[in-house]
């Protein structure tokens, strides 16, 4: 039962995954790729990572992709007057990416064999376990984070700036 | 050599790769500088879930911390990135990236 989900759910997300690259409206792709993150929430709740995948649905889908869509919006990209490679180029593109995944499949196929399983299933993905290692082993990190978002912020209304308001 | 769940963790490396692979496809198929930021998107998604599966499989918390941390600089770096392409369109008039080659060799 468990195993079937699995497969569902990484049928849809691979196929939802390559309609954003092919698909040739820019709002379609952005579409395609929130189902893909929604696929990816659903595997983490496959995983007992409750926790991540209420945090990845709400920064994914509720901001990440808001503020993809939006930037569509203001740059008036939804016509379908794509800029597209030459069929070489693709052609290229296909065949490294192809031989970049069986390079991946075949360096990390046998690692369940490297990894002693640990006994007890400890609930590491709840909130109770999760927050308890991130205040205490992560906090310098979880603090300087904040930081990252700061400066993140001031750069994005610096370089969103109109360049006459500047002079 | 299984998942709490009863799923092996090689499908999980599978389901990364391809997701990692597709990603990489995008950003050397497409030329549009937001599909290619939707596709590192993906490739940051599928390291996260590889990691989490690799923690769940581990039972250690510190791989879902990472995750975590991926996510908030994730979006840090969506936030600035979209900044910067705004402010390539307003000077060049298009999200082509094969306009961005003044630096090309």
């Amino acid at each position: 039962m468990t195993l079937n989900l699995f497969y569902f759910l990484s049928f849809l997300g691979v196929l939802s995954a390559l309609l954003v690259v092919f698909s040739k409206n820019p709002v379609h792709s952005v579409l395609y790729l929130i189902i893909t993150f929604f696929v990816i929430a659903a595997h983490y709740v496959l995983l007992n990572a409750q926790f991540l995948a209420i945090v990845h649905i709400i920064v994914y889908a509720g901001a990440i992709m808001v503020l993809f869509l939006y930037v569509i919006m203001l740059l008036n990209l939804n016509q379908e007057a794509e800029p597209h490679k030459t069929n070489l180029i693709r052609f290229a593109a296909t065949i490294s990416s192809g031989l970049l995944l069986i390079i991946l499949v075949g360096s990390l196929k046998g690692t369940d064999q490297m990894i002693a399983q640990t006994s007890s299933p400890v609930e590491v993905g709840l909130v109770k376990s999760l927050g308890r290692v991130l205040f205490k082993e992560f906090l310098l990190p979880f603090e300087i984070s904040s930081v990252l978002l700061l400066a993140a912020m001031v750069g994005a209304v610096m370089l969103g700036k109109p360049d006459h308001i500047k002079k | 050599m299984k998942t709490a769940q009863g799923i092996p963790l090689d499908y999980y490396i599978w389901l990364s790769a391809a997701l990692f692979a597709i990603g990489v496809l995008g950003v050397l198929y497409r030329r549009n500088a937001i599909i290619i930021f939707m596709c590192i998107e993906l490739m940051l998604n599928a390291v996260n879930l590889l990691l989490v599966a690799f923690s769940n499989y581990y039972s250690d918390s510190s791989g879902q911390v990472f995750v975590f941390f991926i996510m908030a600089v994730a979006a840090a770096e969506v936030a600035v990135g979209l900044a910067i392409l705004i402010m390539m369109y307003r000077n060049t008039k298009t999200t082509d990236i094969n306009i961005l080659n003044k630096l090309k060799w």
